[in-house]
């Protein structure tokens, strides 16, 4: 169409939409990738980054819009088809067999056969063998998947990406879940992978690491497109500010400081084998304490330990001075600690039963039985009270929960806890999936139980509402706490710069003798 | 004790050399929970033979094999299904349905005992295919589908006989299919020459093919198995299907043994079957197991029966100590696998 400059461009995204029941996740999306160019693509959680990449990799189809391969129109339909047009994505939570070989992941489908039935192993694993030498990585075709790190699992992936002689790659957060050193060797491969015929669609979250590798940056926001800067000649933080964008919410901060409060819960280098390293805070009575990361941070994890879900390889916990071990989430609630999960639907709630029994559950092998059997008329009386506090829209504590609307049904979780007099409420992530109004009520309560004396720890991906709601920031990144803010201090630059920070980790390996990049074919890319 | 076949992981080797024989593991974990059920296998047979001289004469050895024959048949077949995440309880039954079939085309129709033989299989592959399509095609749970197949294939098979046995006393040629024997004078029956066949079969179907490649795919991730273009359906049909041949193959074995077609047994063959592939270390989750665990677990099993029915101990009892058996051989094999995690 616009011919000269369109040549330019190896991928284009033009007007680009899709909806989900309820919710718009893109609205006239623009993305173009230039030949032999590093795009980062950056957003909040929830910007609609990983839509976008579906819809690139026909995992979903797009509602609306036009994609552009070398400036001719395609239509996207399929997984199999996108990979015929040389678009192969690396998901974060990788693809791949974890019983198979290395081998035999990567050309899973496409193996060297006799007869078209019986299967020539001794070929698969040398072409498996070219491929890794060519890629210069450290594997071996026949060890098994499963037995090896997640940073050469992802090199399993991205090797079988590129054997399909992928020209676009495209990588979900690809450094999630590695160490610096990981991390090093990955931006190798992809600058060996960069050729003036390729392009590299990088999502991630950490700026440190886009200034390292990244030519340009889209910026995604509510699933709409907000602007493509140059690398160099852009500082971070206005990538961030684009990333944020709503106008400073400055409604309703909590202005009352609690920092004078009695301790009810200390924790201290609390850490766990899978993430959680060295974690502390403290949580006041009467305070709401907010929980800020990004996805994978950490910070269900610290709830989990703390209720002891997850087993915790060191650390302490408090509770008004006095140490406490727990080991499971019943002894949690024995000590008087709730935890409401972010996954209401499977984990908090029994939507097959009704709005009575799900409350009375957790409270009913203290308060509500005797002698094993059920008290139901107390128990029906606790229930019916509680509806009424919470002010839980249902005729009647016999409606069945999944019939509820999502913020009632959260209001039962809610009381679930409150019926057994819990003092630490941790909420994970209160508002998923709860409509604007509804929202409103779950903060109101919320400030009603801290105004009661409760203490209330709040997790939650949605800056606005941390800042809103805590007289306390816990800022947390890669499993480690990397700030504490009062809520004065916090703003959503300031926490969103705690958020990307990669906390530095000591003991980390060194590099692999991965080569320098001497021959790096990549300074004429965004010229031409 | 001696360690037969297990050769060292080669961990430095990169390439060249390929698998060691048919059938043989790919892993080390596969290598590792197979030696652990041969040297139970040693252990038990040792055992008996410590408490017993009867019991490891040529006699008896050869008892032990011959009874393993149906057990063994089946476990061959559903192993491939078990390896893809499914199971398969409709292959006891599907049994005595298929032993029916082959009476029925035999005797009552009098078809050539090859043809009719033939045909048997064939009637267990669409046994097999049925199963298949529900799995793959409806989508419903392998257990349930297989479940119903199971009552419905014990259903037909009272229907198709009138429920009454239906006896090859006018084919010898049939009942030498499982008790003759090859090597005049040897007592060496047939049945174990067939099993042998049946395992060497599977072995290479599952360790050399596409298809045995495909099911192990699918059981260790069949979502990511699917997205790397694979038709999953396809080959789950395909995988069903076999297993129902195996059926099919041990209906005439169990028929020939007996010299009749039995319309009410076979319930209770599915589970024994299922215990033979989990103690040879095939993972009930899918994505792991081999042809040569679950001979040594039909081994076992058929070891166990044996042993204990010459020591004199109730049919009753011996049911309790398979059961335990089977208890600890998964428990061993969770356990290393909780080890091995990291």
């Amino acid at each position: 169409m616009t011919g000269q400059l369109t040549e330019e461009l190896l991928l284009e995204v033009r007007g680009v939409a899709k909806s989900f029941p309820g919710v718009k996740a893109l609205q006239d999306m623009h993305l173009d990738l230039r030949r032999g160019e590093v795009l980062a693509l950056v957003g909040e959680n929830g910007a609609g980054k990983s839509t976008l990449m579906k819809l690139l990799s026909g995992i979903h189809a797009a509602d609306e819009g036009e994609f552009f391969l070398d400036g001719r129109p395609v239509e996207i339909t399929g997984p199999k088809q996108a990979q015929d047009l040389g678009i192969s994505i690396i998901h974060q939570e990788f693809n791949l067999m974890p019983d198979l070989t290395v081998a035999q992941n990567v050309f899973i489908g496409r193996e060297p056969r006799a007869g078209g039935f019986f299967l020539r192993d001794r070929a698969l694993d040398a072409k498996a063998q070219e491929l890794i030498d060519r890629l210069h990585l450290p594997l071996r075709p026949r060890e098994v998947v499963g037995g090896l790190t997640v940073a050469k699992q992802q090199m399993v992936e991205i090797a079988k990406a590129l054997s399909y002689d992928a020209r676009i790659l495209i990588m979900d957060e690809p450094t999630a879940a590695l160490n610096d050193a990981e991390v090093k060797v990955l931006h190798e491969l992809i600058r060996r992978f960069r050729r003036p015929d390729t392009g590299v669609i990088y999502i991630s979250h950490r700026m440190d690491e886009l200034k390292a590798i990244a030519d340009r940056i889209t910026v995604i926001r509510d699933g709409r497109f907000i602007d493509t800067l140059d690398t160099a000649s852009t500082s971070m933080r206005e990538v961030i500010t684009r990333m944020v964008g709503r106008e400073i919410v400055g409604d309703a901060k909590p202005q009352d400081v609690r920092d004078d409060r009695e301790v009810v819960l200390s924790v201290e280098g609390l850490s766990t084998k899978a993430l959680l390293d060295d974690v502390s805070f403290e949580l006041r009575r009467g305070e709401i304490l907010g929980f800020a990361g990004l996805m994978g941070a950490g910070r269900t994890e610290v709830a989990r330990a703390l209720v002891g879900a997850d087993p915790i390889s060191a650390g302490t916990v408090r509770l008004r001075g006095e140490p406490v071990r727990i080991a499971n989430p019943a002894e949690a609630a024995r000590h008087g600690i709730g935890y409401l999960s972010e996954d209401r639907k499977h984990l908090g709630l029994l939507l097959e039963q009704d709005v009575n029994a799900n409350i009375g559950l957790s409270a009913l092998g203290q308060r509500f039985q005797s002698l094993g059997f059920v008290r139901a008329r107390a128990m029906r009386a606790r229930s019916t009270e509680l509806v009424s506090t919470l002010r839980i829209r249902t005729p009647s504590v016999d409606q069945t929960a999944k019939n509820l609307s999502g913020g009632n049904q959260q209001k039962v979780v809610i009381a679930k806890w409150l019926a057994k007099d819990c003092d630490v409420l941790i909420f994970d992530e209160p508002t998923r999936g709860i409509d604007v109004g509804a929202k409103e009520e779950i903060y109101a309560l919320l400030n009603e139980l801290a105004g009661q004396g409760k203490s209330i720890i709040m997790i939650s991906s949605e800056l606005p509402e941390v800042l809103r709601m805590s007289h306390r920031v816990v800022v947390m990144s890669e499993g480690r706490v990397t700030g504490e803010l009062s809520a004065a201090e916090a703003d959503q630059e300031s926490v969103m710069h705690l958020a990307t920070l990669r906390p530095a980790t000591e003991g980390d390996e060194l590099p692999d003798q991965a080569a320098p990049d001497e021959n790096a074919p990549s300074t004429e890319a965004g010229e031409r | 004790m001696t360690s037969p076949t297990v050769t060292p992981p080669t961990p430095e080797k990169q390439d060249g050399r390929g698998a060691a024989a048919a059938g043989a593991p790919r892993t080390l974990r596969d290598r590792l929970q197979q030696l652990l059920a041969f040297a139970g296998l040693i252990v038990i047979f040792a055992f008996f033979s410590i408490l017993s001289p009867v019991f490891s004469s040529y006699g008896n050895v050869t008892n032990i094999l011959f009874s393993t024959v149906v057990i063994g048949t089946l476990a061959l077949g559903t192993t491939f299904v078990i390896i893809t995440g499914g199971i398969d309880l409709s292959i006891g039954t599907g049994m005595a349905l298929c032993a029916v079939m082959s009476g029925v085309l035999i005797v009552n129709s009098g078809l050539p005992v090859p043809v009719g033989v033939l045909l048997t299989i064939l009637f267990g592959g669409l046994i097999g295919l049925v199963n298949g399509f529900n799995v793959a095609v409806l989508g419903l749970p392998p257990f349930i589908a297989t479940l119903a197949m199971m009552l419905v294939a014990q259903g037909l098979a009272l229907v198709v006989s009138n429920s009454a046995p239906i006896y090859f006393t006018d084919s010898p040629g049939y009942i030498d299919i499982s008790i003759g024997t090859l090597i005049p004078g040897s007592g060496f029956p047939n049945a174990v020459v067939i099993l042998l066949i049946a395992a060497v079969v599977a072995g290479v179907l599952l360790s050399r093919t596409v298809l045995g490649r495909y099911a192990f795919s699918i059981g260790s991730n069949e979502e990511a198995t699917a997205l790397s273009g694979i038709d999953v359906r396809r080959w789950k049909i395909i995988i069903y299907t076999l297993a129902g041949l195996f059926t099919g193959l041990a209906g005439i074995m169990i028929s020939a043994r007996l010299g009749s077609a039995q319309p009410a047994t076979g319930m209770g063959y599915e589970l024994q079957a299922i215990a033979a592939v989990v103690i040879g270390g095939t993972s009930l989750s899918g994505g792991r197991g081999s042809i040569v665990g679950t001979v040594i677990g039909a081994l076992i099993i058929s070891v166990l029966n044996n042993g204990l029915q010459i020591m004199s101990i109730p049919q009753e009892w011996q049911n309790v100590i398979l059961g335990c058996v089977i208890l600890v051989a998964v428990y061993a094999d969770q356990a290393r696998k909780r080890g091995s995690a990291t």
